[in-house]
């Protein structure tokens, strides 16, 4: 294989690194559904952009798929009710895996509850123009499900004088434990393609890549197998390597162009979606139903029956992982993935539209604790690491002395999408990306309070 | 050409050229001078050139200019010592001013013996780096975090963490330049004239038992103090009490009596505290159980 290789390479970018996969733990359970729980949590900010509004009363009933919350705007979407039940109250304070607490829907569940949606309108899609498509993606409430929870219906409607010309659906899952994408290629691949059929109607897309990484060789032959002779959508395998899953990172592996920097895949012709966001979409477009649930990767040291979950949107984690089977000893939660999710303080945070995984570690599998941290010693790991070629290093030590508007003025902070890897490859134990997400929420701040 | 023709040519031309460009430089002087009041800098001497800003300027020569137009007073500069100010008025002859003096205050009294911490944070040591992860794990979201993130900034070496990991303020060294309200990740800290002596040393927008599951000194938002208080002056905003400082002379001790948590301050004018009567007592001296 090694001497084949030089010859044909696999595609992929320059950089990044290859942390320990630990997928063998899920990839090869079938996706399951969860128990509703008790009382479901919907805050209303789950996404990027304005909070949705309320469009229900305390004591009032709902009916599983029913919306619950409108659009609060053109970059939000609303909120669809996942389960039967009574809604509690609108509560303002509810912990967000962040830690500001925010507004929320609570929703007790009727114990009848039944996991069949009884809500929904069958709609033909061919008879659907453009502008109807796209108000149905935003009326379902779809966001990014890989992580970024990007309301997907923006990225359909390119700004004046740009087109989207290729697709790129990222089926990577760089991210080590995660294999909710991996299962949801197997299971639901029907569902993928008709969702990125639509899509490239809606956007009016030439072409649509799958960029899967070559440790899922299975998912790639099993998407080949479904499509068509001289079909519009192929499906390429990519290097399996972090942050492979990045948009920007896909886009120079498949069709080696590069993003400008501060701008957007649009600049070059592409939209890139997630594989759960195409299959979801897939499924409850043709049915004008709303995303209630997601399919979300319960792993780790931490739990004793490791899976991937079909879960409400609103589940509290403290019911997840007590499915999940949670040990006693387990200390540590995150959110996403071990790279780039979040760490959560409490367990009553919900399972939002954005949350793919939820990794659970144990106290002796927790190496990090106790690891000083030494001065940088300009061995430059870093700069090999980073994906788009900046100088973490340099921007470490200008973070450690304040200087916030510098790292960005003259060292492209704005680009770094904080994947990482040169906190992964330093010696010295230094947290970078913590260091530029310090400056980054810092400028954010200054510029705030500037306008 | 012989060796002293050359030296003489060379010497000739750099004497030549010395002059034009000296006359370059008188021209310039005299067309692009200009004028500047020499006070400025003999005001500039007499103040502290610690550029803290606190007097509202952004350092201490726009601050000497402003005293020499009359838009600033003496008395404001709050880290010059009275004397020096004092100096300056009569330099000037100017009035010295009314001292006002402020310092700055924290809204949080949840230290690590009566507030909980639900999730132990590991990480970069500092405020601003644990407020992006999940909050910081203390259990009441609006609270200190307790890494002194203040106390590095403070230029004066006013602010100190106590054993429970609360910065406190040394009113003395205090001079409200401002810093360390920018820096909490939390917005703790405010600035208050001394004479401002009723304070909410809390920021917990939850109510009754719910905030008293997470701090035992948390303003539960009885509504006591509102109720007690000359009307006006303080108001339950988003569950909490909130002073009217524009109010500030109807302030009296008779808000704190009856304040359950002790949540509400009364401030003396040498930087002690005192709460109410009604307010619990906390007799634990050791660090509550993370959890």
């Amino acid at each position: 294989m090694g001497l084949f290789n030089l010859f044909r390479r696999t595609k992929t970018f320059k950089h990044g690194v290859h942390p320990m996969a630990h997928k063998e733990q899920t990839a090869h359970l079938a996706i399951k559904r969860l128990p509703f729980a008790p009382k479901m949590v919907i805050p209303l900010a789950q996404h990027i952009g304005a909070p949705a509004v309320p469009l229900v009363k305390p004591g009032q009933e709902v009916v599983r798929g029913e919306p619950i919350a409108e659009a609060g705007g053109f970059v939000s979407v609303p909120m669809h009710a996942p389960v039967t039940g009574i809604v509690r109250s609108i509560d303002q304070l509810v912990p967000t895996a962040a830690g500001p607490k925010t507004p929320a829907i609570i929703i007790e569940t009727y114990e009848a509850s039944r996991q069949e949606v009884l809500y929904g309108l069958e709609q033909d899609l061919e008879s659907l123009s453009r502008e109807a498509l796209i108000e149905a993606v935003q009326a379902s409430g779809m966001v990014g499900l890989g992580g970024a929870a990007f309301p997907s219906h923006v990225k359909l409607l390119p700004p004046e004088g740009k087109s989207i010309d290729t697709l790129i659906i990222n089926g990577c899952e760089c991210e080590p434990y995660l294999t909710c994408d991996h299962r949801v290629m197997l299971e639901q691949t029907d569902k993928l393609l008709a969702g990125i059929r639509t899509i490239m109607r809606a956007t009016g897309a030439r072409q649509a890549i799958i960029g899967v990484e070559d440790n899922k060789l299975d998912a790639v032959s099993k998407i080949r197998e479904k499509l068509v002779k001289d079909d519009a959508i192929t499906c390429e395998a990519v290097e399996t390597k972090y942050p492979q899953g990045a948009e920007k990172m896909l886009i120079k592996s498949l069709l080696n162009k590069e993003v400008p920097s501060g701008g957007l895949p649009v600049d070059i012709g592409v939209a890139v979606y997630n594989v759960g966001t195409m299959a979801q979409l897939g499924e409850l477009i043709p049915q004008s139903r709303g995303l209630i649930e997601r399919v979300v990767t319960v792993s780790g040291p931490g739990v004793s029956k490791p899976g991937n979950y079909l879960v409400p949107i609103g589940t509290p984690l403290r019911f997840l992982m007590e499915q999940a089977g949670s040990s006693s000893d387990a200390n540590e939660v995150i959110v996403g993935g071990p790279m780039m999710g979040m760490t959560v303080a409490s367990l009553d945070v919900p399972v939002t539209k954005g949350v793919s995984g939820v990794v659970v570690f144990k106290e002796e599998n927790e190496d990090q604790k106790n690891r000083p941290v030494y001065p940088c010693i300009k061995c430059g790991a870093c700069l090999d690491a980073c994906p788009i070629n900046l100088n973490p290093s340099m921007l470490g030590q200008l973070a450690s002395v304040r200087q916030y508007e510098v790292m960005e003025t003259d060292y492209h902070l704005k680009d770094c999408f904080e994947c990482g890897c040169c906190s992964y490859v330093c010696p010295s134990n230094i947290p970078l990306t913590q260091y530029f997400r310090i400056a980054k929420a810092i400028n954010r701040e200054t510029k705030a309070v500037a306008a | 050409m012989t060796d002293v023709t050359s030296i003489a040519i060379s010497v000739g031309f750099m004497a030549l050229l010395g002059s034009v460009l000296a006359m370059v430089l008188i021209l310039a002087n005299k067309r692009l001078f200009v004028y500047e009041d020499p006070r400025i800098d003999d005001v500039e001497d007499l103040l502290p050139r610690a550029n803290c800003g606190a007097c509202g300027s952004p350092g201490c020569r726009p601050f000497a200019e402003g005293l020499i137009v009359g838009t600033f007073q003496p008395a404001q500069c709050t880290v010059n010592s009275k004397e020096a100010n004092k100096l300056i008025a009569d330099y000037l002859g100017v009035d010295l001013g009314a001292e006002n003096k402020r310092v700055a205050r924290l809204a949080c009294a949840g230290g690590s013996h009566v507030a909980f911490i639900r999730a132990s944070y590991a990480g970069l040591n500092s405020c601003r780096a644990a407020a992006l992860v999940s909050g910081g794990g203390k259990g009441c979201a609006w609270g200190c975090l307790g890494m002194g993130d203040c106390a590095v900034v403070c230029d004066f070496d006013a602010i100190t963490m106590n054993k429970y990991g609360l910065p406190i303020v040394n009113e003395d060294r205090c001079t409200a330049c401002n810093d360390c309200v920018e820096v909490c990740p939390k917005d703790l800290f405010e600035l208050h004239s001394i004479n401002e002596q009723l304070f909410v040393a809390c920021k917990n927008l939850e109510k009754g038992e719910e905030a008293e599951n997470e701090c035992e000194v948390i303003c539960t938002a009885c509504e006591r103090c509102a109720v007690d208080s000359p009307e006006g002056l303080i108001t339950m905003q988003n569950n909490l009490a909130v002073i009217d400082y524009s109010k500030n002379d109807l302030a009296s001790k008779v808000a704190i009596e009856r304040c359950p948590t002790g949540a509400i301050v009364w401030f003396d004018k040498q930087g002690g505290y005192q709460v109410g009567k009604d307010a619990k007592k906390i007799i634990r001296k050791e660090m509550l159980p993370i959890g």
